[in-house]
């Protein structure tokens, strides 16, 4: 009997499970490995649980939400978190800072015809899941490795450095240094390849806090290259707003 | 159907295949329809609504978000929008490479959506996995152009999903020319595949619907159309892009959380996407691509919902040779990216999403900060004409057994590819008839 994997969604844009699409043939090594008994997206008659592998996209919005959640739990050995929404609520998570009705009053004319909850809340506020792998969208390659690590019943291993550690490794100009561009890499986790600094921008901050992120620091040398308080608060309000470091530092900053 | 039954509640599996949380219920009495709602009832993420306060230049990585499958249509919407504020001028170079960028979009989603979503309704599979048991080729074939255009995405964005490069005036960082050549190569192998693409669901059974249908989209003087050009329709419509909400009304149904679109003028649907777009735009395909686009057998312009699917084989194949196009005429810009400075003002911009018309409109004010946002992608403004289609396969349901009829009902539902980013994806189709 082939492991079987299944793939879920909550509120979120496809961009991580479509990181699953995306493999190419790796995809199709991936469907003689395992059975994808559960993936919506990509294909009609799913099979019900229970579950070997089970990757969750999406963060947590409606009222239905929490239940289907614990009943995937249930349904599933291994639950992997995939993604910003999924380990910190997503960008939709700057709905936690406001006035929920106001926002659908803003969007929608007709408001009471909606069901959704005042906060967007990470899957892992609500379950215990056995990894969380952040990103906007989660990395390919770290996805793949993980699952394949399961498969084979090792214990994935997860790097916990920064984003400008990986900026240094790959040798790229640092943006801060040579274009007094802010950038979040100093303390944003690792896993992205440094995509941002090697496109010549700065990081925004999307795999959520590094393990050994300072952000106190960080805010200095933003206002040392002239970004306010209220901007630097702004930036660690992204998509990984939600996760608590970012959070705590925008709010002693605003 | 037995007609003894008097009345009848079919569930069946939810249709899978589309990106978002919807379902359908279909109500057939004494053979009238009495009852027909496509509803989506994706958890609302309230994009218009965050993005006050945030920074103008934030506003293209951000609404990037609303859709992993086409960030770069949000990506371009927003620029343009933006840039049309502040009246930035951008240079050729950097029109032509966001043209390149596009076309890396609309091969990527067009291949995943005819090959992984849309082929396994004419051959009787429920996935590409067991596509690839019966079909391997065609499979690989259609991962090979799935990758060309993540690599286009990759290399002027760095990354396939949620890509980093647009700017603004431009782009963060721009290639070389010699950057492009591996890209070129590849772009020259992928042809041959768009070619027997084409040629692969050009021979698939199409169920037959023409009917009369507003079809919109974009045309531009000159070209096929991305991020410039007017709104046309097949019924006569000519309006200027920023005329958007002059001409499309936005309306909220109770069974729905995706809002609905209509023409002000009438009150009707419309349908936008890449039939619209092929059948607005034809004289624009050149030469090859044209001739290819004819040997299908269909006469252009066509009205046929179903043959959407070929549309898109036919924009994977232009949208190649529009991309070998971009790399042969590219000569780097003298800066990546224009100068410009925020100000009080507002600007709105259409740009063709893989899907059809994007419509994104901002509202600035003096310290560079947005004040308001309306977007309205292709799918909202579809969903009525989705409904208007199901409507008239309504007599053929009849004719037909549950899963027969489930099986249509889903597939006149993909034609459109509906993105409805959002919660689990499920259709639950439920028909009552009697």
């Amino acid at each position: 009997m082939k492991p079987k994997l299944a793939v879920f969604k909550f509120a979120s844009c496809d961009g991580c499970q479509l990181q699953v699409l995306n493999a190419g043939t790796e995809l199709l090594a991936l469907a003689d490995a395992v059975d994808i008994a559960w993936f919506p997206e990509a294909r009609s008659a799913g099979r019900p649980g229970p579950y070997d592998v089970g990757l969750v996209e999406g963060s947590v919005t409606t009222p239905d939400d929490v239940a289907r959640l614990q009943r995937i739990r249930a349904d599933v050995r291994y639950l992997i978190a995939i993604g910003a929404c999924a380990t910190a609520g997503g960008i939709q998570a700057l709905r936690n800072r406001a006035d929920v009705d106001e926002f659908k009053r803003a969007v929608y004319p007709r408001p009471e015809w909606l069901a959704t909850l005042p906060t967007s809340t990470p899957v892992t506020e609500h379950v215990p899941v056995d990894l969380a792998l952040p990103g906007c969208p989660v990395d390919r390659q770290q996805l793949f490795a993980v699952v394949r690590a399961l498969l084979a019943g090792t214990r994935p291993l997860l790097p916990g450095h920064s984003v400008c550690l990986d900026c240094k490794r790959a040798g790229a100009a640092c943006v801060v240094v040579t274009q007094a561009e802010p950038c979040l890499g100093p303390v944003t986790s690792t896993g992205c390849g440094a995509v941002c600094p090697r496109m010549g921008r700065g990081c925004y901050g999307c795999f959520g806090p590094a393990a050994t992120a300072n952000l106190p620091a960080l805010a200095e040398m933003f206002a040392t290259l002239g970004i306010s308080r209220e901007d630097t608060a702004r930036r660690l309000r992204g998509f990984a707003g939600n996760a608590a470091p970012f959070r705590e530092a925008s709010d002693a900053l605003a | 159907m037995p007609s003894h039954e008097r009345s009848r509640t079919i569930h069946v599996e939810p249709l899978a295949r589309v990106e978002g949380e919807a379902s359908l219920r279909v109500e057939i009495r004494n053979g009238a329809l009495v009852d027909l709602k496509l509803s989506i009832f994706e958890p609302p993420r309230f994009f218009e609504a965050f993005l006050r306060g945030r920074r103008a230049d934030e506003a293209p990585d951000i609404t990037s978000r609303i859709c992993g499958i086409c960030p770069v249509a949000y990506q371009m919407s927003a620029v343009h929008a933006l840039e049309r504020a502040f009246a930035v001028r951008i240079d050729p170079a950097i029109r032509l490479l966001r043209r390149l960028l596009y076309c890396g979009e609309w091969i990527e989603s067009h291949a995943l959506h005819v090959h992984m979503l849309a082929a396994p309704d004419f051959l009787g599979c429920d996935s590409i996995v067991t596509l690839a048991a019966r079909d391997r080729a065609a499979v690989e074939r259609g991962l090979r152009l799935k990758r060309v255009g993540d690599a286009i995405l990759e290399l002027l964005g760095g990354r396939s999903v949620h890509p980093v490069g647009v700017r603004i005036g431009g782009f963060s960082r721009v290639p070389r020319r010699r950057d492009l050549a591996p890209l070129r190569e590849a772009l020259l192998r992928a042809r041959a595949d768009a070619e027997a693409c084409l040629a692969w669901v050009a021979g698939f059974d199409l169920p037959q619907a023409e009917a009369a249908t507003e079809f919109v989209a974009l045309r531009h003087t000159d070209e096929y159309p991305f991020n410039e050009g007017d709104l046309v329709s097949s019924a006569g419509l000519a309006a200027v892009q920023t005329e958007f909400e002059d001409q499309f009304h936005e309306y909220q149904e109770a069974h729905s959380t995706a809002l609905f679109a209509r023409r002000q003028a009438g009150s009707t649907p419309y349908f936008v996407g890449p039939l619209a777009r092929l059948n607005l735009n034809f004289d624009h395909l050149g030469d090859d691509v044209a001739a290819a686009a004819r040997a299908t057998g269909i006469a252009w312009p066509c009205s046929n919902p179903f043959a959407s699917i070929v549309a898109r084989a036919v924009e994977i194949l232009w949208a190649i040779d529009e991309a070998l196009r971009c790399i042969e005429a590219y000569e780097p810009p003298a800066a990546p990216a224009a100068a410009w400075e925020p100000r009080a003002a507002s600007g709105s911009a259409v740009t063709e999403a893989p899907r059809g018309i994007l419509y994104h409109r901002y509202d600035v004010d003096a310290a560079g900060l947005i004040s308001g946002a309306k977007i309205v992608p292709p799918t909202s403004q579809n969903q009525a004409q989705m409904e208007a289609d199901l409507r008239r396969l309504v007599p053929r349901l009849l004719e037909l057994g549950d899963d027969e009829a489930t099986r249509l009902c889903e597939t006149a539902i993909r034609n459109y590819d509906p993105c409805i980013s959002c919660a689990t994806h499920f259709l639950n189709l439920e028909i009552i008839r009697s």
